[in-house]
């Protein structure tokens, strides 16, 4: 019966010899324990003596060939034996269950050799960092440092129970070492909140206030806490991420048609605004152009997996931004309705604590004040934010004609960190591609 | 119940478990005829006799190995390294031999082995004899490793070594080797492995300490009181098993940890136990956990460079208010 | 699934009769085609880790190991394969530890180098050069202390002279008169130097300044090897404290698997073959009559069948379960 000669395991760290010499020739009888060839690992030139008697019927492996440990190497057999001739093949030694350091992983090996593994080219580190689901918690990633640069100081019980509580944890004071809020900072901001929620407290700091000056006013007003927290957040965002800004005309005429269309027939809460339709093309241009979903941080862009996109609501006290979350499975009528009782609940305080803080785009849109372009400052950490203005009726040139259409500017603010003019020519031009074809919006 | 020092209370450990157990014999440097460097086994030769309380020739990896092979062969011996400074040279025994036996040969062999060593540093007996090393014993599996800290942990913690299958580090600081404290008179007082003490309830803060630094953890207590702090001190007295859950239980209702130990901090027990209060206590901590160690470097003699090296009250009571 | 038992002779009278030179015979051979069969096994990867082959060595084992009685007991070093089987571990079970199986003797944690078998007394395989002389002592001294009449039988390799354990072991062992056999197998290497360039003097010499008694003897003749640890056997069990042998042999391959044996030359391991245990405990029984031609094929295919039997075995031993990691790192108390 023929016997297969493998390359030997001559070490606990072999995983491959080279053939030197092939001691025994085809034909010759070889008996157990007789050389029959030289190996050469990395460490030395060892022998290899045959474990069966037999004739040398077939070499495989010609000397000089390197070839890893298990693979069939020669045939022994019988004298009178004819042995198909075989083809070099892949290891026959069994693959051990587990591997040591310095060893790829059985998985790593499954059907590729090591040289493969080399040749191929590293995955991009976008694609890579696709997979990773960034969702800060709240007060992390959404709010920031009241020591200047990075993130809010919050300890973990702290922020556990803001969490569970929905409190804005850029409302709150610090008071421990550095400014960071603590536990009892939490709990006392909830205790406060229940006893007179509608008013949030002037906790300016005690400093000097600056002495009457000719301009005229008296004293300091103090700051509210929102006050404080949008002035942070607006000087970090425009401190730390450079922006640059692309604006456009949309033309709207096609869009609006399509609105009174779908509003026709449709209930009072089922009613579509323009801002409604404007999220919509953003959620479908963002899920093409991700480096506008994305944040910057030193050690990468963070791709967010979901899309939450943050509208701005203004209310007396100041400007909110919460998210609607997950747009990019909504329809249309489904962000008309969440995008309503967003609003609702804006201005009665019962925002989700994640509504407030997981935003990955902003929207802000000044329509309703017939303001004609608005070019909005990035909320941080996020990489961009589209500012609209109002639907006006203008003069277009179109098929060489001047005629009225219903036009709608916007203007795009992005971090340049993160993504490049072009890119955003690109994104911007999707948006408009998809309001001034409104039919995609209701797919 | 009696007032004795640690090393009383130690010594009637050992005398009423050889009492109870004829299986179990002491052997060690200068145990017998001088009494112990330390006084433990001071007049157990003339109670015991030489079969039973033998002195040893100054060869720790040899002694340990024989302390071994006679466990593996049914005796409970004890073996007194004089000082854990001398536990470098036993190493192999400790390592290799005692803490794996039992899984390497599949649970065929046991090693029920008590290893004393004393510890620590404050006596300006310098960098080669002032080691805290039950950090180092703590990393290996296998092992129990014990610190008491009062009179009455460390007999109920060295009977308790004696039942048991297994080979057990029984580390003895030389700073409280005098100490008093009460101890029960039962003959039967054990103090069951692996459950931490909680030797002073408190809201604001968990003190952990074990052996020698749980003093200045409870000097610190005392200072941090008159500041209105009101801190809870942890004694883990065993490091292997460890009571993570008491001390995980405890930083939940204060939300701040503050270790101290006689070890360096740089790769030492604070940094095990500080992982393990991140990993299971993470969001309830209201700062991060702190660690109050010996410094990083070899003991220096000078009675004010020792002192400066040490972990003290004061040390303590400033990593506390650093995290108010 | 049948198990290959080496049957032990209950008592060991002192000149070896016909049927017990035949059992001799019959284990050195196991032992050699065993330790063939290891390596090839190692080639195919079905051993890992570091496996140390015991051939040339045989008559060190059987001879000694054949010189206890059933409640001695035994710690030796890494190159432990050969020690197992003379003494009685089940070669299937031995050859199931090497494949890392659950079947294995010590359940596929410890390989090639940690075999136990507590139920033969055996108690393990030492793979650090050394550290099992002192375990001996402490074997011999709980001995002594519980009244017992077990001999502890420990055996090492040339290399261990120089480590400050064998010191503190010889010193303690004859202080306290404890019952021990140091068995120093010399096979002239420690690992690729030279015993002549790694000790200043002679192994014996070292071991009578220790005051006990010390012979070197020939460690390729079985019949030697048996005759003098009888002799010690003897001496320890009759409270006179340790005893010391040093048995000349030679180790035909390499240290493990992975040594190219740079270290010396071919000529010298055939020199050794030429005195070849087997073929010397061989030519001893025919010359006598006690084996012809056909005894001796019988001898090699009783083997061969066992060793392939042992491979069988172990390879059909199945992997064990990872939910096994943690279990037996803590002994549990007995009774309370």
């Amino acid at each position: 019966m023929a016997t297969e000669v493998t390359m030997p395991q001559m070490g606990a760290d072999m995983t491959e010899g080279t053939l030197v010499k092939w001691v025994k020739q085809v034909g010759d009888q070889v008996n157990r324990g007789e050389v029959l060839a030289e190996i050469e690992t990395d460490k030395a030139t060892v022998e290899l003596e045959a474990f069966e008697s037999g004739v040398l019927k077939k070499l495989v492996v010609e000397e000089g060939e390197t070839v890893p440990v298990g693979q069939v190497i020669a045939i022994l057999g019988a004298a009178d034996e004819q042995v198909e001739g075989e083809t070099p093949r892949q290891p026959a030694a069994e693959t051990p269950a587990r591997r040591g350091h310095g060893e790829a992983s059985a998985r790593q090996n499954a059907g590729t050799t090591t040289a493969q593994r080399e040749e191929a080219p590293p995955p991009a580190p976008e694609t890579e960092q696709m997979h990773v689901n960034i969702t800060p918690g709240p007060g992390g990633a959404g709010a920031d440092g009241a020591s200047g640069g990075g993130r809010l100081r919050v300890s973990p019980v702290a922020r556990r129970i803001a969490e569970d509580a929905g409190l804005d944890l850029a409302r709150v004071t610090g008071t421990g070492p550095d400014g960071r809020i603590l536990r009892r900072d939490v709990e006392a901001a909830i205790s406060g909140r229940q006893a007179e929620p509608a008013a949030p407290t002037a906790t300016a700091p005690a400093r000097p206030a600056p002495a009457a000056s000719a301009k005229g006013e008296a004293a300091a007003q103090p700051l509210t806490r929102m006050r404080q927290a949008i002035a942070r957040r607006m000087s970090q965002s425009k401190q730390t991420a450079p922006h640059y800004y692309l604006t456009l005309d949309i033309d709207m005429t096609e869009a609006m048609a399509f609105r009174s269309q779908l509003n026709a027939s449709a209930s009072e809460e089922q009613k579509v605004s323009v801002n409604d339709l404007v999220v919509k093309a953003c959620a479908l241009a963002l899920e093409r152009h991700p480096k506008f979903n994305a944040e910057f941080s030193e050690s990468g862009l963070r791709m967010h997996a979901d899309i939450n996109i943050d509208i701005g609501i203004a209310m007396d006290e100041g400007l909110i931004a919460p998210a609607i979350l997950g747009c990019a499975g909504k329809t249309l009528g489904q962000i008309a309705r969440e995008s309503k009782d967003l609003v609702a609940r804006a201005k009665s305080g019962a925002l989700r604590a994640e509504e407030y803080s997981d935003g990955t785009f902003t929207i802000t849109n000044l329509g309703a004040y017939g303001v004609e372009t608005l070019i909005g400052i990035i909320n941080p950490p996020q990489a961009a934010i589209l500012g609209v203005g109002s639907v006006m009726p203008q003069p277009a040139v179109r098929d060489g004609q001047v005629v009225v259409r219903q036009l709608m500017k916007v203007a795009l603010s992005a971090d340049h960190r993160v993504s490049d003019g072009a890119e955003g020519a690109r994104f911007i031009k999707e948006i408009q591609s998809l309001l001034e074809n409104p039919v995609s919006l209701a797919l | 119940m009696a007032e004795l020092r640690m090393r009383d209370a130690l010594r009637e450990a050992l005398r009423e478990e050889m009492i109870r157990d004829p299986r179990i014999f002491l052997m060690g440097e200068d145990i017998g005829a001088y009494g112990g460097s330390y006084a433990v086994t001071k007049g157990l030769l003339d109670e015991f006799g030489e079969d039973r309380v033998k002195d040893t020739p100054i060869a720790e990896s040899g002694i340990v190995g024989v302390g071994i092979g006679a466990a593996m062969a049914g005796l409970r011996p004890m073996v007194e390294l004089m000082t854990i400074n001398f536990s470098f040279l036993a190493l192999d025994q400790i390592v290799n031999s005692a803490a794996k036996l039992h899984y390497m040969s599949n649970g065929q062999i046991s090693v029920p082995l008590v290893i004393r060593m004393a510890s620590g540093g404050g006596s300006q007996l310098a960098a080669t004899h002032s080691h805290s090393l039950e950090g180092l014993y703590a990393h290996f599996p296998g092992l129990n490793v014990v610190c008491p800290s009062n009179s009455a942990d460390a007999k109920g913690l060295l009977k308790r070594a004696f039942r048991d299958e297994n080979t057990t580090i029984f580390i003895e600081h030389t700073a409280i080797y005098g100490v008093k404290g009460e101890v029960p008179d039962d003959p039967d007082f054990l103090v069951e492995f692996g459950k931490a003490n909680i030797l002073r309830a408190g809201t604001d803060v968990t003190i952990v300490g074990y052996s020698g630094s749980v003093h200045p953890a409870l000097r610190a207590a005392a200072l941090l009181e008159e500041d209105g702090i009101d801190a809870e001190v942890i004694d883990l007295r065993t490091l292997r098993p460890l009571d993570i859950d008491t001390v995980v239980a405890s930083v939940k209702k204060t939300n701040r940890a503050v270790i101290v130990e006689d070890d360096w901090k740089f790769g030492g027990f604070g940094g095990e136990l500080s992982a393990q209060i991140m990993e299971r206590a993470f969001d309830w901590l209201d700062a991060p956990v702190a660690r109050v160690s010996g410094k990083d470097v070899p003991m220096p003699y000078n009675r004010n460079l020792e002192f400066a090296a040490l972990p003290s009250e004061e040390d303590v009571a400033e990593a506390v208010h650093a995290m108010m | 699934m049948t198990h290959q038992q080496i049957s032990l002779p209950a008592f060991n009278p002192p000149e070896p009769g016909n049927e017990q030179l035949g059992m001799f015979l019959y284990q050195m051979q196991l032992l050699r085609r065993f330790e063939e069969k290891t390596g090839e096994m190692y080639t195919k990867g079905k051993i890992r880790g570091f496996l140390h082959l015991y051939t040339g060595q045989e008559a060190c084992a059987v001879g000694a190991l054949n010189a206890l009685r059933e409640q001695d007991r035994i710690v030796t070093h890494y190159r432990d394969h050969g020690h197992a089987l003379a003494r009685g571990v089940d070669a299937n079970r031995i050859m199931a530890e090497l494949f890392g199986r659950v079947d294995g003797v010590s359940g596929g944690r410890g390989g090639s180098m940690h075999l136990y078998d507590v139920s033969k007394g055996f108690l393990g395989g030492y793979a650090i050069v050394a550290a099992h002389l002192p375990l001996a002592v402490g074997l011999g001294l709980a001995a002594k202390m519980q009244n017992e009449d077990r001999v502890a039988l420990c055996i090492f390799g040339d290399g261990s002279v120089g480590e400050g354990e064998f010191h503190e072991a010889l010193n303690l062992s004859v202080l306290w008169k404890t019952p021990v056999i140091f068995f120093c197998e010399n096979n002239l290497y420690g690992m690729g130097v030279r015993f002549a360039e790694s000790l200043s003097t002679q192994i014996p010499t070292l071991a009578a300044a220790y005051n006990m008694p010390a012979v070197s003897i020939n460690g390729m003749d079985v019949l030697e090897v048996y005759r003098e640890t009888q002799k010690a056997v003897q001496y320890c069990s009759t409270g006179n404290g340790p005893y010391f042998i040093e048995a000349m042999t030679y180790r035909y391959r390499g240290h493990s698997m992975a040594d190219p044996e740079l270290y010396r030359l071919k000529d010298e391991i055939e020199q050794y073959r030429k005195r070849d245990a087997i073929e010397a405990l061989k030519q001893h029984m025919m010359e006598r009559g006690m084996l012809d031609e056909g005894g001796w094929q019988d001898v090699v295919s009783r083997v061969d069948h066992a060793v392939d039997e042992a491979v069988a075995f172990a390879d059909a031993s199945p992997e064990p379960g990872l939910d096994t990691l943690y279990d037996r790192l803590m002994a549990e108390p007995a009774n309370g």
